[in-house]
């Protein structure tokens, strides 16, 4: 079985255009959430979300690019962009054949859709732009990333919503253990902070109107965020005969489906996929430090990973840390797990553990080291990120030092 | 400003050319327009006049609509533009 190195990380979410601003950020314990600046504000109820703040389309992408590329596909360029340079790597010849491009998405075009519909329906022509089918659809991303870098191996999209970003992690980590591929670039985007965006999740009742604060007991629900995450995972001895920089080693990677209901999450299929992803790594639960937890900041979620977590790890959960930096860039949906490995990563390298900022009253279902409000030094040598969706679908990512 | 003056000023926007150097006689692939550009050029010529262009991507050669150079294509547009007026 081949090790897989992490040699690249890129990102832009509402607390940093890319890594290094992303991760100070987190260090500081800052928050990216505030009032959205969008369309038709006034008739939400939720106005808040995660949104990337002062980026300007045109400072990227030229006219033409512009047509072609939503926001979630513009956001995974970017992110993709800044891997790839840290890695270092270009794709020609038998290295582009044997690399591929694995991203996780929910609403894809969603913005595009939005607006169209708009268009439509509210504005009634009966004429749209061209490209709407080929900047909405869910792949678009990962073609476009595929296009501009060279990537001709295994590429495609996964949707599982809130855990699509891991599910596509975790592909693009058994396809170069298992041989299929010697480079992924993978990760995930999500441009969900349109009206129709926010208003479909307004429906369900679960979202906060003030803030993100997961494992608090008072929280008051999940916030929206938006961006991407990028990372180039690399077979280890090809990343060492060239030298590279490993970030970090991902070593596990599990799947579970709860099989049970479409919103509400279980615990057994939560502590199933955390197992897992240690049986996969062989990682005796000991050796795990830290968490970057699901931690929407909704009742359900909160209350159902501490007990997985607790039913998963026995004693020792009461020794690991577990922390949620929904709390500061929001939930970003199908891209969420990428900018959570950040937080992993960071806590591997730099001994550094992002804090659950918000947190204000101790929640006895919540009963874990959740590293509130401020930051920690802590040496840790393995890291879980857990990813649970709606509809039941968990996926969890085993890291390690490199 | 003409039928002519705005056909090819959506032309050469499309090809990032200035207008001075797009001539009639010139076909798209002159221009290096390819298939995704002219169906944006359609979309905006649409836009512009407001009228429908008979043109399916699946068989351009058998479309009413003559894209086989710059003048042809400002002709057919300006007869769309003259039976959209009657």
């Amino acid at each position: 079985m081949r090790r897989v190195a992490i040699t690249g990380a890129g990102t832009i979410n509402a607390l940093g255009h890319n890594v290094p601003d992303t991760l100070a950020a987190m260090r500081e314990g800052r928050s990216g959430i505030g009032e959205l600046d969008i369309r038709d504000l006034d008739r939400l109820s939720v106005k808040i979300g995660g949104q990337v703040r002062g980026y300007d389309e045109r400072a990227h992408f030229n006219r033409q690019q512009i047509a072609l590329y939503d926001r979630f596909t513009q956001f995974a360029l970017l992110s993709a962009a800044e891997a790839i340079g840290q890695a270092g790597l270009e794709f020609s010849g038998a290295l582009a054949a044997r690399s591929g491009v694995v991203l996780g998405t929910s609403g894809g075009g969603l913005s595009t859709q939005d607006e169209n519909y708009r268009v439509v329906y509210e504005e009634g022509k009966n004429r749209v732009h061209p490209f709407v089918v080929p900047k909405l659809m869910n792949n678009a991303a990962a073609s476009h990333v595929s296009m501009q870098w060279n990537l001709k191996g295994p590429s495609f999209t996964v949707a599982t919503a809130c855990a699509s970003s891991n599910h596509a992690m975790g592909q693009a980590f058994q396809m170069i253990r298992y041989g299929l591929a010697d480079v992924m670039v993978t990760g995930g985007s999500e441009a969900m902070l349109c009206f129709g965006g926010v208003k479909a999740w307004e429906g369900l009742r679960v979202m906060s109107k003030d803030a993100c604060r997961p494992f608090s007991a008072t929280r008051s629900g999940m916030v929206q965020g938006e961006g991407a995450g990028a990372f180039v995972l690399e077979e280890m001895g090809h990343a060492k005969k060239r030298g590279a920089e490993v970030l970090a080693e991902v070593v596990g990677f599990a799947m579970t489906s709860d099989a049970a209901d479409i919103v509400m999450p279980s615990k057994q299929g939560a502590a199933r996929a955390i197992r897992g992803a240690m049986q996969d790594a062989k990682l005796a639960k000991e050796k795990v430090g830290y968490i970057n937890a699901h931690g929407t900041g909704t009742a359900a979620n909160d209350k159902t990973e501490c007990a997985a977590v607790a039913d998963a790890f026995g004693a020792h959960a009461d020794s690991l840390m577990i922390s949620s930096t929904k709390s500061m860039h929001g939930h970003l949906i199908g891209g969420t797990g990428a900018v959570e490995l950040l937080a992993c990563i960071m806590a591997l390298r730099d001994g550094v553990i992002a804090p659950t900022i918000g947190y204000e009253e101790h929640d006895p279902e919540c009963a874990l080291d959740v590293v509130p409000n401020e930051a920690r030094e802590a040496k840790v040598q393995a890291v879980l990120s857990n990813a649970f969706a709606f509809g039941g679908l968990n996926a969890v990512l085993a890291l390690k030092t490199a | 400003m003409s039928v002519q003056e705005k056909v090819v000023e959506i032309i050469a926007e499309q090809a990032v050319l200035e207008i001075g150097d797009v001539s009639l006689n010139q076909s798209l692939e002159d221009l290096g327009i390819d298939s995704l550009g002219l169906v944006e050029s359609i979309f905006a010529i649409e836009e512009e006049f407001d009228i429908q262009v008979p043109f399916n991507a699946n068989e351009p050669e058998k479309s009413e609509f003559d894209i086989s150079s710059v003048a042809a294509i400002i002709a057919a547009v300006e007869g769309l533009v003259k039976a959209q007026r009657a």
